[in-house]
């Protein structure tokens, strides 16, 4: 088990230097830290002096040692925007896309697992071909026309929900959040419902193609065979076996949810990370914009090692070296 | 008399998007108390079949279409869900193939062991599990409190099937229905398992249906042997009878092709052709296309099964008086 | 038989006929393809032209409602232009890109899978760690990223100019993965098979074994794929533009013109997102179909999920 937490740590950190490696190329190539530094009204002398001080004019090697010696430390560079560094505005922004995704999280488990396993245990009724068909429609509908329909549903048509913003925030040692009031949970909704959305066929599909898989196994059968209850029969037995393949693509997707962010928050007006990618990109502030790359790069492989390690854990057959 | 289990004429279909195919051409057997009893053929007879039909785990789109189970005096057939749950496991235990796929992976042994002993009896779970230790102490599992804890991969093959054999007995069962139980093993286990079914039986009043292609297997272990071909029962006898002087043609292919009953040197037998499936049977009497003695009528006609000599024999053949 | 014939009898032939949702997205798909490729004969009105049309016009509701103008029969945009004209041509661009970017994809998937799968070796490692590292982050957040550094690269005026060949080959480059990994696995099926040994034995050049003889048959799995991924680059153009990261409000596409649009649902004029959304969603659902429909007859093991 040690072996295979070292493993799997060896293998994110590896990942995250190419990360950086793409990040910094870009940076590179496109990034211009002298106007970060001291804007766009310099004499070109006076850029290549700075050019110099900044270690520009280094190999290649130098420099991007020093970018990941730097990113170690926190300095992602400075937004030309915002005028503060890269991280600081990221995380400052952070709060807003985490809650948004664990909402959203939530909002998967909740729904996709119970429409799973029933459309799995029978597979032949209403609820289950309802439930099937719309996943296949709702796969040809993109995210941003969904949110947007549910505004138009929810905030214009019926007024019950609002369509922008956060709404009232309640800051806690420097995180806003919008999990302490009414008014911000109301706000939470919509948008979570448009990224669940996503994800929520995909989810829905597996659960049930893993429960059926489950049901047809032998030791389901030696199951009934014993006579168990079938409530028994489906919530313990098959239930925990279709879970383990369930949690590692639910941890891959969780990290992927952080990146259409980029898809919804800029629909309902979020300010969150991926409204603030979008607006980097408006602004040309590629120091930001690499940042961005780097954080969520890392979240993603971050998320990924430790459900990873969660699965060998929960997974009696990883925990425990069988003998053979 | 009554006996302990007796089943009659039972027919099973498998219901496909062409029609109805048939599994099980009425079948009749009759089992007491403690008697041990050997259902055998190749693979696709139909033999498995019968089994899971005694306790409706007919996997869909299979279903019993005729014929009555009765069991200990009940219409098993038309017993409710919550009926025959009642039954499985408690008063008749079935034991599968391979052990590896009966055990449920991510739940540990205790824990498969005493949600059967619950599922049936209202006991407490120390009692629970004491009944558990005790079970895994009579097939002969050595430091059985260890392996209360462990998880099916953690025990060798062997192992694991004295485990679903201790769970079968956890409810002190009438009848044991066990299915190629040791087909999965190696041959030297199998030996051990076999053993142990057979002592099992004799100490705890059970009887048994041993379901097998084996006859090496079934000879050692059973008192009387049913043999099945293509859904229907061909012969049918003591096992001593039906080893020593098989009467239809199939069941003498069969004992020929056993290893022992030839002379070292010499080539092994096999009868020639493929038992045919569900969906292709041939007419009139379904083994005449691989038959040495087979004659006109037994391609028109399927010929019943009828008592011959003495000892409770029955053939089906035209040709065997 | 030559090959008309054999398509006539061919089983292809005999389950879509068979197949009531095929034929129906079938005919739909065709009606919109053709109508995209007429669009300049039939639109009311040519809505990159500018003198056609007057911001006074701007927010008009469809013919029906009241406000409506008879010569907007789905109402104007925010420009003034004809809403029905606007959506045809935006669902022109939005096939042009979409089957542009499925060429350049499997091109270069084509390639990538049939090196790999055929040399084997430390190419075929290598190509396949790429091919996996990119294939484990969605499309259309590689899409974004590269069309984010594109922004910045080129501007956002010369971004706006070269919109329609940039978005072909963001789409392509960041959807090829999945090509080099079919192709790749039916390569490798292939390889080992006799007609390759054959023609090694003769003494066939290898290039010429893998474009003449094996690349053929690696074909069918690339036909079923190529229509579920033009509807994917469908999806991914509408969300770019939509983000603002591909066609520019002055030429747009469906995207662009929800974007356009959403803000003024809030006022009421709810039509200029509506109309297009809808066109969307119905051109990617009859593909998705039709895709699915082919794959099922075609070979049901692949691209599940």
């Amino acid at each position: 088990m040690f072996a295979f937490i070292v493993r799997r740590i060896i293998q994110a950190i590896f990942v995250m230097l190419i990360i950086s490696l793409v990040g910094f190329i870009i940076q590179h190539s496109i990034g211009d830290p002298v106007r970060d530094l001291v804007g766009e009204r310099v004499t070109p002398a006076e850029r290549e002096v700075i050019r110099d001080q900044l270690g520009l004019n280094d190999p290649f090697y130098t420099q991007y040692f020093r970018f990941v010696k730097k990113a170690c430390r926190g300095d992602l560079g400075l937004s030309f925007f915002y005028k503060k560094p890269a991280l600081e505005v990221i995380v400052s922004k952070a709060p807003a896309t985490i809650e948004l995704v664990i909402v959203t999280a939530l909002i998967l488990i909740v729904v996709s697992i119970p429409a799973g396993i029933y459309a799995a245990i029978y597979p032949k009724s209403w609820f289950s071909r309802i439930v099937m068909a719309a996943s296949t429609v709702g796969v040809a509908i993109p995210v941003f026309l969904t949110a947007i329909a549910l505004i138009y549903l929810f905030a214009v048509e019926l007024n019950w929900l609002p369509s922008y913003g956060r709404g009232e925030t309640v800051n806690l040692w420097g995180w806003e959040s919008g999990f302490f009031t009414w008014d911000g949970l109301k706000h939470l909704i919509l948008p979570s419902a448009s990224l669940a959305s996503i994800m929520l066929p995909l989810f829905i599909r597996l659960v049930r193609a893993e429960m059926m898989e489950v049901l047809e196994t032998e030791y389901i059968k030696f199951a009934w065979a014993k006579g168990l209850h079938r409530e028994r029969v489906w919530f313990v037995h098959a239930f925990k076996n279709t879970l383990l393949p369930v949690i590692t693509v639910f941890g891959v997707q969780l990290g992927i949810l952080f990146a259409f962010t980029i898809l919804t928050e800029t629909v309902f007006n979020w300010h969150g990370m991926g409204f603030m990618f979008l607006e980097a990109v408006e602004r040309s502030d590629t120091s930001l914009l690499v940042a961005y790359l780097v954080v969520v790069g890392v979240i993603f492989v971050v998320v990924n090692t430790v459900v990873d390690i969660v699965y060998g854990f929960v997974n009696p057959m990883v925990r425990i070296a069988g003998t053979k | 008399m009554s006996h302990l289990l007796e089943v009659k004429d039972l027919e099973v279909k498998f219901a496909l998007r062409f029609g109805d195919l048939t599994a099980i051409d009425g079948v009749s057997f009759t089992l007491d108390k403690r008697e041990r009893l050997g259902i055998v053929g190749e693979s696709g007879a139909g033999k498995s079949v019968t089994g899971f039909a005694i306790i409706n785990l007919l996997s869909k789109p299979g279903y019993i279409s005729a014929g009555k189970i009765l069991f200990e005096g009940q219409e098993l057939n038309q017993f409710s869900e919550e009926e025959i749950r009642k039954i499985r496991g408690n008063r008749i235990s079935m034991i599968f193939q391979d052990p590896m796929m009966t055990l449920n992976p991510v739940l540990t042994i205790s824990t498969q062991m005493v949600e059967t002993v619950l599922a049936h009896h209202n006991m407490s779970k120390s009692d629970a599990l004491d009944l558990a230790l005790e079970k895994l102490k009579k097939v002969y599992i050595p430091s059985p409190e260890k392996r209360l804890d462990q998880y099916p991969h953690e025990c060798s093959g062997g192992m694991r099937q004295r485990i679903v054999i201790a769970i079968a007995l956890l409810t002190n069962p009438s009848l044991i229905i066990a299915d190629e139980p040791s087909t999965a093993l190696d041959v030297t286990i199998q030996a051990g398992i076999m053993d142990l079914l057979l002592e099992l039986c004799e100490t705890e009043d059970m009887g048994l249906i041993l379901i097998t292609h084996d006859l090496a297997v079934v000879s050692e272990v059973t008192e009387k042997i049913v043999v099945m071909y293509a859904g229907k029962i061909v012969e049918a006898g003591s096992t001593e009878a039906i080893i020593h002087d098989p009467k239809h043609p199939y069941t003498q292919g069969l004992i020929k092709a056993l290893p022992g009953s030839l002379q070292p040197g010499s080539r092994l037998y096999q009868i020639p052709g493929m038992m045919p499936n569900l969906t292709s049977i041939p007419r009139g009497c379904a083994f005449h296309p691989r038959c040495t003695i087979s004659d006109t009528i037994c391609r028109k006609e399927a010929p019943p099964l009828i008592s011959v000599s003495d000892h409770d024999r029955m053939v089906a053949c035209h040709l065997v008086k | 038989m030559n090959a008309w014939n054999r398509f006539k009898s061919s089983y292809l032939l005999y389950s879509f006929k068979r197949d009531p949702l095929a034929i129906l997205s079938f005919s739909v798909l065709s009606v919109l393809v053709v109508i995209c490729i007429l669009a300049p004969v039939l639109t009311p009105y040519n809505t990159y032209d500018t003198a056609t049309f007057d911001i006074m016009d701007a927010e008009t509701p469809p013919v029906w409602m009241e406000g409506g103008d008879e010569s907007f029969i789905l109402g104007t945009d925010i420009q003034g232009r004809d809403l029905l004209s606007t959506m045809i041509y935006g669902l022109r661009v939005s096939l042009l890109i979409g089957v542009g970017a499925v060429l350049l994809q499997s091109f270069i998937g084509i390639l990538v899978g049939l090196f790999s799968g055929y040399f084997g070796g430390k190419l075929d490692s290598f190509l396949m760690r790429i091919t996996d590292i990119q294939f484990s982050i969605p499309y259309l957040i590689v899409a974004i990223f590269t069309s984010a550094i594109f922004k910045l690269a080129f501007g956002v005026g010369r971004y706006a100019e070269l919109a329609v060949p940039l978005l072909i080959v963001i789409i392509g480059v960041s959807h090829w993965p999945i090509y080099a990994r079919t192709v790749r696995a039916s390569v490798l099926g292939e390889r080992n098979k006799e007609y390759v040994e054959a023609a090694r034995v003769i003494g066939i050049s290898r290039w010429q074994i893998m474009f003449r003889h094996v690349l053929p048959n690696t074909l069918t799995p690339v036909l079923v794929i190529s229509t579920i991924q033009v509807a994917e680059a469908v999806m991914s153009e509408a969300a770019l533009s939509f983000l603002g990261l591909g066609m520019p409000i002055t030429k747009p596409s469906l995207g662009s013109l929800i974007r356009s649009g959403f803000e003024y649902i809030f006022s009421g004029s709810w039509w200029i997102t509506f109309f297009p959304g809808i066109l969307l969603v119905i051109f990617i659902l009859v593909i998705l179909l039709l895709g699915d429909w082919l794959r099922d007859v075609l070979n049901p093991k692949l691209y599940k999920g």
